[in-house]
Order: structure tokens, then C-alpha cells, then sequence
């Protein structure tokens, strides 16, 4: 492959963070790929997750907390020859961005979203997330969700999406395979990916993750969406991980075949006697 | 020049008539000047439009009436004070209204005989263009043009039928306006955004920005639009923040309350220096406010909305034209100063329709954007490349070997996450920097009036109309008065303001707001103090009679 190579740069993260091992899995599946470096586009919202985009050699969009989803999907409205990857964390995905992750589901642009999982809020050292573990009453832990946790696989599947998948970071074959296929994917694919954070959880670590994931049969059918359902409802002594869900549908560029041809947005003119004759239009 | 008002409940059709009414007296020769005033429901109520008509180009309406079509008493009993003693209400024979002036017709009983009766306002609406002499030449062509065929047809009838119950009462001469456009402001906005080759627009539906989105909407397929219905104006902006950064001339459109959650991605525009142009029409607030209804009140707001500090620009649009050249101008300035642009529209403006000479998309000016140096791997792209200007040479993904970088967190060259003080002062002034060029670019204020001038009024955005008809009026006596005019307004230019000061005797702010904002701006920035205000905050737009009384009030009679 005659391109040029997806490189790292020094990172802010601690000794021993999970999401070392994403960012390694995700060079090497980007280097696997034919897109070159300046035809991905990596956004990120605010957080240790949302940092990757600052340490490898791509494009890359920082944005605000909670908001990556609609700049990313923007970015690839306009210009559908870039590849769009968002890496963000549970907080800044399910809490913040709570409401442009059921929507962006809905929209079905065709980008993907790896979010690092770790159940736990770290840059600002341990407060619970949407995801964290439910409170055992008579063990509060302050890092526990007195709350119901959120199931982001359930509620993707519910609401529409058309590639749910989960993967682990302690396994980078696996999430290899899923992350590829999640690229792939045409339309909006979300990889929750389970990631130890080893500063502030206590409670969900390596070992935890390590004795709980559990890979999907070969067998296992995932354009069935019950039994994805069902699945997705499993988070326990078990974690199935895998693709969950995935179909075939109509992406928001297909829908819209007038405006989203083989000329990205970006490079569209409309001739000024065209304009000019809207205007007159109101004369 | 004649004012006429169509009253009547929600639901009642006086929208639809008002639309063909002006259409017609447009074709056959008249300018116009139409307001909307519509209460924030779907039935029900009270909505009026008045439409002020004649021979002459019109900026703002007026108070005083010359006739009132009321479709039930309501609309004569909340009205008939504006009407002039030789003025007529036109209604229907059932309607309880006893007044000399009233001209009471079998309009019901007309569309009854048609068979269908919603074909009221059709006939009343003949009436009236025979009371002023209007010939009937383009009426069949514009009701087709707007209507199905089977409605088109009793229509036409009924218009004609209505044309023959009364006799003229009113003659002018017509002029030509062939070569005018008839437009209301938010759509002469949409208008300028496709000339300057808007590629994206996002936005939440918001009273009174809502019918941008429509426009955009109606033709995003052949002007090459996306448009995207956001799930909040969060999502709206950061949604034309990120089709930006890929390249597409992006825009958002809201009022206030829409505005107030887009404040914290204005800052990441600023400090990304990410080019956006964002729309305010604004409604009387704060929270809800009067959804329907206009306001000058978020002037301050926007001057000063987001945490931090780094350069914007705010246009204040005046009149229809300036929808459509400023709209242009800002998406070129965005574009080349790369910083957020707010144009400040209100719903007077947006929602008033007008006639002005056809808008020339071939006038407006693009900024071309120069060519990044090119990029090798030993020198990476630098998105935040420390110039003299503070402007970066600018490069999209995907056109180039450049990687572009962008950053909410303060940034090194590369757009890479600092937390350097040295390298935050110069990312500091290198983003203020770029004021200056973009100083050198402000529009002075339109001054208006007598050059000598003793007053000086002063005003901002959607007033302008009615300020320089006031200023006309008041000169006829003498002529002592001026008005200056803001269209830019932040950064505020001061030249033109400064000569003036020097000169006159008093300064009155005249501003669709409670607390004076444009004569607070304006002595933050120069010290310059306004001596007296004609403020108005009742979500009814300021008329040239309210300037006149408010200055009588003033000086204590002429």
C-alpha cells in the first residue's frame, strides 16, 4: 500500500489507560485501510477519551463537550469523500450529548462512533456516568449511579441504528475486527467499547472486563433485532461483545440522491443565472 | 399613499388574501409596505396586516389608517381609532359595526351564491381594488399562478363580483415596478446566502427565524443547499461549526432563545476561528417573551454572548436590501477573517414584505480564499500559523496533504492542546489581531437628513424606515434634524458618529428596546452620551408617528 502511515504522538493519558490500547488498535486498522491520513477526519468532543484525535497523524476536530455527533455528521454532509471517526467517552456520548446520540441515530449519516467506555467520568476524577454501575444500597461507592445505568445498546437498537456493536479493549484483536467493520459499515455505526480506567474505577478494572466479555457464537444472527435486543440487555456476570446489530439501510446521503451524488457538497456551484432567476422569481 | 388593514381571527384567511392583495397591486404598479401582526396561535384570535400602498417606495408603515377590511367586529372595534375621519371600514351587511364609514356589501352572501364560502375575502377583495382604482388586468393570472384550478376559477369570479358592488372613490397615478422585486426580509436573507453560495444551513424552528429554514428547505435541491432540521440549536450550530471546518459556506438561523444555547459554540468559533455566519431575528424576551412579535433587545447580548474573550462581528440588517447584500457581505467577511458573524434581524423586519429594485446576485463580492503554503511531512500544515494580520492561511480536509486541526482548547500552531502561557498570549493577539484589518473594513453609519443639523437621532437596524421618513417629516418645518443609522455595529465605528456629536446639540437614541443599548454601546466606545431616548418595548414595532410624537414630547411642542 502506497500511502502514507497513520502515525501516534505523545499522550496525556495514565500509565495503564485503556485507551492506549484503542489508539493502537485503531492505527493499525486505519493503516489497513486504503484512506489516506488527510481523507479521515477524527472528531472528539471533550475528555481523556476525546483526545485521540490529538495523537494520531489524520485530520482531526476538537470540539465541545458533548457535541461531536453533529459537527461530525456536518463535516461529512459536506464533503462525503472524507472518512468521519468519532472518539469519545461515555460521558461526553450518552450524558452531555444525550440528545444528539438518539438523533444522529435517526439521521443515519454514514460515520462512525468509537465510544471508550469506561463507566466512569476521568478527566474530572471520578464522578459516576450515565453508564456507571447501579448503587448497591448497603456498598455506596461515590463513583455509583444512584440512578439507573444507561444501556447505550439497548437504546441505539431501539431508536434505529443500523450497526451496534461492543468491544473491549483488553482484547485489540477483536476490537480490530469491530472497528474495521464499523468503518466499513455504511451509515451511522456505534462500537461501544468497554475500557478500564485505571485511575478512578475501582470497581469495573481489567480483570473485571476480562472475566465478563464473552464473543457471540458464530452463530449468532445479527440482523435479528430481538435477539440483539435481548442481548443488548445482557450486562453482568456476562458482556457479550461483538456486532449486536446490523442492517442494510438507506444512509442520509442515499436519501437524498439530488443533492448527494459523485460531487461532494463542498464542490457544488450553482451557475449564477440560476440564482439570478430565483431571485427575479419574486419580481 | 394609502394604509389599508385586513383583520380578522387565525384561520380566517386574511394571510392568504394579503399575500394576493399585494401581489396584484404590485403588478399593476404600486410599491408597498406590508407589516404582519399575528398573535402566537394557529385559531382564533386576532391577526392583522396592514398594507401601505403607492406611487412612491415605502420604508416603514404607519399608523393612521385610510381603510380597514374587517372580517368580524373585533377587528373594527380594535382599529377604528387608527381610522382617518375620511377613511371606510369595508365588512360583510351582517356585521354589527355602526359607523358613517362603514361600506357594508353582501360579501357572504356572494360566496354563498359560488358555493363555497371562503371565497369571502375574494370578493371583498375586488372591492377594494376598485376603491382605488386598480384594474383588475394581472388579478386572474396571480390567483392561478397561486391557486388550484377549481379554487383558482370561483375566485376569479368572486373578485370580479366584487369589483362591480362598489364605485372608485380613490385615483392616483401608477407607477412601473416591473423591475421591483416584492420580498420579505427573511427571505431577501435567503436570497443573499445563495448568492454568496451558501453550501449548508441548520437550524431548530424558532418564531420569527422559522420561515428561513422554509426557504432554505424549498431550495436546497437546486441551489445546492443541505439543510438540516437540528434536534436544538446546540446541535444547529455546532452542526454548521462542523460543515464549516469541511469547507461549505455554513450558516444558522434563531431568535434569542435559541441563541442563548448556541453561546457556548460562538466561543469555539472564536477561538477554532472557525468561519459561521448565525441569524438573529429577534422577539421580544427574555425566556418566551412575545414569540410573534419584535424587539431590538438583544444587541448587548450578542456583543458580549460566550465565556472568554476573542473577535466577532455584529450586523445590524436595515431594510429588505440590506438582508440581501449584508447577508452576502457577512459570509465573505466570516470567510476571510475566519470569526463568527451575527446578523441582528428582528421579526418586523423578517416578516414585513416590501418592494425594492431586483437584487443583482452578480454585485456580490466572494472572498477567494489564497492558497495554503503547501505542506511536507518535514513542515506539517500550521491551521494556526502566527501571522502579522492574525489571519492563518486556511486549509480544508481532504483538498490537500494538509492535516487540519482544529481545537476548543487553546492551541499551538498546529492545533495542537497548549497549556504554554507564552503561546497562549500569542494565540490571544494573534486572534485580536485580526480586528484591526477587519476595523479598517466597518461601514460607517447612514446618515440621513439635514447636514447642518442640530438633533441628531440615532438608531439601529429595522427602525431605519421609519427614522428617515420621521427625520423628512420634521425637516419640512425646518431643517434641524439628522439621524445616523447603524448597520455594522459591532465593532462599532465611530468616525462618522464622532463628527457628528462635535456638531449637533442633542443626541436621541431612538431603539425598540427598554434600556437603551445601542446608547449604552455607543458611550462604552467613545464616551459619547445620547441626551435623550424614544425607546418602545411593546412588542409593536416603532412608527414613524411614534418618533414624531415621542420628539414632540421632547422639545415640548415644535
Amino acid at each position: 500500500m502506497n500511502k502514507p502511515a497513520f502515525t501516534t504522538y505523545e499522550t496525556a493519558w495514565c500509565p495503564g489507560c485503556g485507551n492506549f490500547s484503542i489508539l493502537e488498535t485503531l492505527t493499525e486498522v486505519l493503516n489497513q485501510l486504503e484512506t489516506p491520513p488527510h481523507q479521515v477526519v477524527l472528531v472528539g468532543g471533550i475528555g481523556q477519551a476525546a483526545k485521540t484525535n490529538q495523537y494520531l497523524t489524520a485530520n482531526g476536530f476538537s470540539g465541545l463537550h458533548g457535541r461531536s455527533l453533529p459537527a461530525a455528521v456536518a463535516i461529512k454532509i459536506a464533503n462525503d469523500d472524507l472518512t468521519v471517526i468519532v472518539n469519545t467517552g461515555d460521558g461526553d456520548s450518552y450524558g452531555e450529548g444525550g440528545n444528539h446520540f438518539l438523533h444522529n441515530i435517526r439521521r443515519n449519516v454514514d460515520i462512525t462512533h468509537f465510544v471508550h467506555d469506561n463507566q466512569i467520568y476521568g478527566l474530572t476524577k471520578g464522578q459516576p456516568s450515565p453508564t456507571s454501575d447501579p448503587c448497591d444500597l448497603a456498598h455506596k461507592t461515590s463513583t455509583c449511579n444512584m440512578g439507573a445505568a444507561f444501556n447505550p445498546l439497548l437504546i441505539a437498537i431501539a431508536a434505529g441504528a443500523t450497526f451496534v456493536a461492543r468491544s473491549f479493549s483488553g482484547d485489540k484483536t477483536h476490537l480490530a475486527q469491530i472497528m474495521t467493520a464499523a468503518i466499513r459499515h455504511p451509515g451511522y455505526a456505534l462500537v461501544d467499547i468497554l475500557q478500564p480506567c485505571v485511575s478512578f474505577n475501582k470497581t469495573n478494572t481489567f480483570a473485571y472486563y476480562k472475566q465478563r466479555v464473552k464473543p457471540l457464537d458464530d452463530a449468532y444472527d445479527p440482523t435479528n433485532k430481538l435477539a440483539a435486543i435481548e442481548k443488548a440487555m445482557a450486562f453482568g456476570d456476562t458482556i457479550p461483545i461483538g456486532i449486536l446489530y446490523q442492517e442494510q439501510a438507506p444512509t442520509y446521503a442515499e436519501k437524498r440522491p439530488e443533492l448527494f451524488d459523485t460531487v461532494p457538497l463542498i464542490d457544488k456551484h450553482v451557475p449564477l443565472s440560476d440564482i439570478q432567476a430565483l431571485i427575479n422569481s419574486y419580481i | 399613499m394609502y394604509n389599508l388593514l385586513l383583520g380578522g381571527a387565525a384561520g380566517d384567511g386574511i394571510e392568504t388574501m394579503s399575500g394576493l392583495l399585494e401581489k396584484m397591486l404590485k403588478q399593476s404598479g404600486c410599491h408597498l409596505f406590508t407589516i404582519r401582526d399575528f398573535m402566537s396561535r394557529v385559531r382564533g384570535g386576532h391577526n392583522f396586516t396592514q398594507i401601505r400602498f403607492g406611487n412612491q417606495p415605502l420604508h416603514a408603515h404607519r399608523d393612521t389608517l385610510d381603510g380597514i377590511f374587517a372580517i368580524d367586529e373585533t377587528t373594527y372595534q380594535e382599529h377604528q381609532p387608527q381610522l382617518s375621519y375620511d377613511g371606510f371600514i369595508l365588512c360583510d351587511e351582517s356585521l354589527s359595526i355602526d359607523d358613517f364609514r362603514a361600506i357594508k356589501l353582501p360579501l357572504k352572501a356572494i360566496a354563498t351564491k359560488l358555493g363555497n364560502s371562503k371565497v369571502i375575502s375574494s370578493v371583498a377583495t375586488g372591492a377594494l381594488l376598485k376603491l382605488f382604482n386598480i384594474p383588475l388586468d394581472h388579478t386572474a393570472d396571480i390567483i392561478k399562478a397561486d391557486l388550484r384550478a377549481d379554487l383558482a376559477e370561483i375566485n376569479i369570479s368572486a373578485l370580479k363580483m366584487g369589483y362591480d358592488l362598489v364605485d372608485s372613490n380613490y385615483d392616483f397615478p401608477l407607477t412601473q415596478t416591473s423591475e421591483h422585486l416584492l420580498v420579505s426580509g427573511n427571505t431577501a436573507i435567503g436570497l443573499g446566502a445563495v448568492a454568496a453560495g451558501l453550501r449548508f444551513y441548520s437550524a431548530y424552528p424558532m418564531s420569527p427565524s422559522t420561515s428561513l429554514l422554509d426557504f432554505f428547505n424549498a431550495h436546497s435541491r437546486t441551489m445546492a443547499i443541505a439543510v438540516e432540521q437540528a434536534e436544538d440549536e446546540i446541535a444547529a450550530i455546532n452542526m454548521a461549526i462542523g460543515a464549516s471546518y469541511a469547507g461549505a459556506p455554513a450558516m444558522t438561523g434563531t431568535s434569542g432563545g435559541g441563541f442563548s444555547l448556541m453561546v457556548e459554540a460562538l466561543g469555539f468559533t472564536g477561538i477554532a476561528e472557525i468561519p459561521l455566519v448565525t441569524v438573529d431575528v429577534q422577539r421580544p424576551g427574555p425566556a418566551t417573551g412575545f414569540p410573534t412579535r419584535t424587539e431590538q433587545s438583544d444587541l448587548k447580548f450578542v456583543i458580549s454572548a460566550s465565556q472568554g474573550e476573542f473577535p466577532r462581528m455584529v450586523i445590524a440588517l436595515r431594510d429588505h436590501a440590506d438582508c440581501f447584500y449584508q447577508t452576502a457581505r457577512s459570509l465573505a467577511l466570516a470567510k476571510k477573517y475566519q470569526l463568527p458573524v451575527i446578523l441582528l434581524s428582528d421579526q418586523y423586519l423578517a416578516d414585513s414584505t416590501t418592494t425594492i429594485p431586483i437584487l443583482d446576485a452578480s454585485e456580490i463580492v466572494h472572498f477567494n480564499e489564497p492558497e495554503p503554503p503547501a505542506t511536507t511531512p518535514d513542515q506539517p500544515y500550521q491551521r494556526y500559523a502566527l501571522t502579522e494580520n492574525g489571519i492563518s492561511p486556511l486549509s480544508i480536509p481532504g483538498k490537500s496533504q494538509a492535516l487540519v486541526r482544529v481545537d476548543s482548547d487553546e492551541h499551538d500552531e498546529w492545533g495542537q492542546i497548549t497549556e504554554s502561557a507564552s503561546l497562549r498570549n500569542q494565540m490571544v493577539e494573534k486572534r485580536m489581531n485580526k480586528l484591526e484589518g477587519l476595523k479598517a473594513e466597518l461601514l460607517e453609519p447612514e446618515f440621513w437628513g439635514a447636514d447642518h443639523c442640530q438633533s441628531l437621532l440615532i438608531g439601529f437596524g429595522s427602525t431605519s424606515g421609519a427614522i428617515k421618513e420621521a427625520v423628512d417629516i420634521l425637516n419640512q418645518e425646518q431643517q434641524n434634524y439628522g439621524a445616523l443609522i447603524f448597520g455594522d455595529i459591532y465593532p462599532l465605528p465611530t468616525e462618522r458618529l464622532q463628527h457628528f456629536a462635535d456638531q449637533v446639540v442633542d443626541i436621541i437614541n431612538v431603539e425598540q428596546n427598554a434600556t437603551g443599548q445601542l446608547a449604552a454601546l455607543i458611550r462604552e466606545e467613545t464616551l459619547i452620551c445620547c441626551k435623550h431616548s424614544i425607546l418602545k418595548y411593546d412588542g409593536r414595532q416603532l412608527s414613524v408617528d411614534d418618533i414624531l410624537t415621542g420628539i414632540k414630547n421632547l422639545k415640548g411642542g415644535f
